[in-house]
């Protein structure tokens, strides 16, 4: 099973989301530190596009503050190199970034490289599974996870394609849109839940969720995970206007993680994980089957 | 739905009776995907609504379907106003060592080439169901086109447009909001078209169940390439049979300008295909012996201030992806961008809006990596060189984009471009005429009229020169009427532009 896997299995996972080099990487490392003291167990690294067409205007302010602030994928990855933690990582950027990465074309010198600095999986929100098999394939050379986002409107014979090339979660988008923090949980997300109940692979849900009552209904809604990214990121800005220090933003960072992750245990109650899996040490990871 | 994946589905529209209806770049299998160009790169959100539109696009664009481009060339011929003539430019022509003909789609409603697009897409989100259309827009003429189209249509309509564009444009945002549309600036990097494009797939991505994006050029994900091309080839179908009209023969060249490339894949789109040598009845003299593929093709990019870009900045002071640019990923499609050596998104610049983009369509670079199309560049000062001389010339005021078209005339020669050559004037330069003569008052052009009489510093406060303004502007009452009353407001940042 990948260490990405295993962290859904004893208990909902809480899947944090920050850009690195937002505002510089030396306080990413502190902010993702603090995050794994406040329970997270995957954490979402995202390397900024300058054309993030999936997110909302936190992420892309967070975007343009790291961009402004230099960062590229060699930086990017150099700062992970860095990390000092003990949970699974996961690379999210665009397509062209990986496509465009190191002096051959084609994905592979971006996930070799991603592969040297512990990173244990991608996401990737402009590529969807009809142009994933680049990727796909060499995610499975070096036994990397990627994970593929299931939108509200995916269903069928779109499902199943995404479940044929999948691993690691299901990155379930609770309701149409970009990124971005909501005042409520929307009803999509159950929906969505339902359509991916007959599929053995953890289910992270994001987009939206905001608080603890947030994660709590969401995995009470039958989520294995919760993927909160715009109200830590609002954290980090609303530090960075206000001149407080890294340190300050770690601490609140570190609360704010272990509310959603509070969130999602109450979430679950008693009962115990739905998330099984078969053992699958050798590359290329397992993609899930029907219960 | 994904059946339709593997099926042939580059037929011409209405699936006419052609013989060949195979464009030499779509390889067989996916459809789409043009040499290592195209293909469909968008949040999982977008693909279904991307399959629904690519079924609709099959069913009533290629299989004239319920007879939907029967009702699309009635349209666009009673609202529209085709065909456009194919114009023999006298003065032009003595100027050069070939004959010039203008392809009038200036005269095209809403004063550019856009509508035959905007039209289409409009029409087929009607046939679709949707409710809504949005849309983005550069220079503006996108947006008017699409406002003009969805008000024919009794769509709801939002056009996006970056605020510097929406700056430079004033005329057209006016005319979006006259036709009852709803301007969103976008305030995000330059606030050019890069920015509007991406926040109206955002938009695209919440909305989509209801709504349309209707992608302005030959870019973005399948089917939207070729779907635009098939909506704007009505240009090379109409060049294409005046010419042989005109002169008994087939052009020697088409010469059109390219930012994403919709005017130039429809000024191009008949000649890109392998017809035989003796044409459509068999008669070899009704192309004068020529071959469609012996027709030039000439892209013409704008070059900005300089073709060298300033990697550490991320900023490239052009527009030219099909010159300068390298492969990579962007609005959903692979294609020639103008980005840093980590792949991210440079900044372009152009004078014209409409071109000031950093991709360009995908079958359109792939035209030019098979040498069949020729992508060359002009810049700013030279464009506007040509914007002057078509106006004084031939009595016709370009959009700044066309001008690019019409001043590379001046860099060739019989050799390159053969005995008659098309000029592809896409659209006019009433919008332009607050950029044009701020631009011209900075240089010292010797083509460039006298500009005292307009007096550029009352123009921002003065009545008596908005009157004057207004007088140069001819027809296009709505749009200057508009300019004047709102310049006499005194808008103090404004005023300072001109």
């Amino acid at each position: 099973m990948s260490a990405i896997r295993e962290a859904f299995v004893d208990e909902p996972a809480f899947v944090p989301y920050l850009a690195v080099g937002d505002p510089n990487a030396e306080a990413s490392i502190e902010y993702i530190e603090a995050l794994c003291r406040g329970g997270a167990d995957v954490i979402e690294l995202g390397l900024p596009f300058s054309e993030p067409i999936a997110e909302g205007p936190t992420i892309q302010g967070a975007v343009v503050r790291s961009l402004e602030g230099g960062m590229t994928p060699a930086k990017f990855f150099e700062t992970v190199s860095r990390l000092d933690v003990d949970v699974p990582l996961v690379c999210m950027t665009y397509y062209n970034l990986i496509h465009r990465f190191g002096d051959r074309d084609g994905p592979k010198p971006f996930v070799e490289r991603a592969a040297e600095v512990g990173i244990n999986g991608f996401v990737v929100p402009d590529l969807p599974a009809e142009e994933a098999g680049p990727l796909r394939d060499v995610c499975d050379e070096y036994g990397l996870d990627l994970i593929f986002i299931v939108a509200p409107t995916t269903r069928g014979e779109r499902l199943e394609r995404i479940m044929a090339r999948v691993s690691g979660y299901a990155y379930v988008q609770a309701r149409l849109g970009v990124t971005g923090a909501r005042a409520n949980v929307s009803t999509q997300t159950t929906a969505s839940l339902d359509r991916l109940a007959d599929w053995d692979i953890p289910k992270a849900v994001g987009f939206g969720i905001k608080t603890g009552e947030h994660a709590r209904e969401v995995v009470a809604a039958g989520a294995d995970g919760v993927i909160v990214g715009s109200a830590l990121v609002d954290l980090i800005a609303e530090g960075g206007e206000a001149g407080d220090s890294v340190g300050e933003v770690a601490d609140r960072l570190e609360a704010k993680a272990r509310e959603l992750k509070q969130g999602a245990l109450e979430g679950r109650g008693t009962e115990t994980s739905a998330g099984t899996g078969t053992e699958a040490e050798a590359e290329p990871r397992a993609r899930p089957e029907r219960k | 739905m994904s059946e339709g994946r593997g099926r042939e589905t580059d037929r011409r529209p209405g699936s006419r009776s052609d013989p060949n209806p195979d464009s030499a770049t779509e390889e067989d299998g996916r459809p789409g995907i043009y040499g290592e160009y195209g293909g469909q790169y968008v949040p999982e959100a977008l693909m279904p609504a991307i399959e629904e539109l690519t079924d609709a696009y099959e069913r009533y664009v290629l299989d004239n379907d319920e007879n939907f481009m029967d009702d699309f060339e009635a349209r666009i011929t009673d609202f529209g106003g085709r065909p456009t003539p194919l114009q023999h430019a006298a003065q032009l022509s003595d100027r050069y060592d070939f004959e010039v003909y203008l392809k009038r789609e200036d005269l095209l409603h809403g004063g550019a080439h856009k509508l035959n697009n905007a039209l289409g897409q409009c029409l087929l989100a009607k046939y679709m169901g949707k409710e809504r259309i949005v849309a983005e827009t550069g220079a503006g003429q996108h947006g008017t086109a699409t406002a003009m189209a969805a008000a024919h249509l009794g769509l709801d309509c939002e056009i996006y447009m970056g605020t510097r564009d929406i700056r430079r444009q004033r005329p057209n945002v006016f005319r979006i909001r006259l036709n009852g549309a709803q301007v969103n600036p976008v305030e995000a990097g330059r606030g050019t078209l890069k920015e509007a494009i991406s926040e109206t797939m955002r938009d695209w991505a919440t909305t989509v169940e209801d709504t349309h994006y209707v992608i302005g050029s030959v870019v973005g994900p399948h089917p939207f390439p070729a779907m635009v091309r098939d909506f704007q080839r009505v240009i090379a179908e109409e060049i294409r049979a005046q010419s042989i009209e005109t002169f008994d023969a087939l052009p020697s060249s088409v010469v059109a300008c390219a930012g994403g490339g919709s005017n130039t894949m429809g000024a191009f789109a008949a000649f890109t295909e392998e017809r035989g040598r003796t044409g459509e009845t068999g008669k070899a003299e009704e192309t004068g012996g020529r071959d469609d593929s012996e027709v030039g093709l000439f892209a013409i990019e704008a070059g900005g201030s300089s073709l060298s870009v300033d990697e550490d900045r991320g900023v490239a002071p052009n527009s030219a992806s099909l010159s300068t640019g390298s492969e990579g990923v962007l609005h959903g499609a692979r294609t020639k961008l103008l980005q840093d050596r980590d792949g991210q998104i440079m900044e372009s610049h152009s004078i014209s809006s409409g071109l000031d983009y950093a991709g360009v369509g995908p079958e359109l670079a792939a035209l030019v990596d098979s040498e069949r199309v020729r992508a060359l560049s002009v810049d700013d000062d030279r464009a506007l060189e040509g914007f002057h001389r078509l106006s004084q010339e031939e009595g016709i005021i370009p959009a700044l984009e066309t001008a690019h078209a019409i001043a590379w005339l001046d860099e060739t020669d019989p050799a390159e471009v053969g005995d008659r050559v098309v000029v592809n004037v896409s659209g006019r330069g009433d919008k332009d005429l607050e950029s044009a003569l701020e631009e011209t008052a900075k240089r010292d052009l010797d083509i460039a009229p006298e500009m005292d009489v307009f007096d550029v510093s009352a123009m921002a406060s003065g009545s008596e020169a908005d009157t004057s303004q207004e007088g140069t502007n001819g027809h296009d009452a709505d749009a200057n009427a508009s300019t004047g009353s709102e310049s006499s407001d005194s808008d103090g940042g404004e005023g300072n532009t001109r």
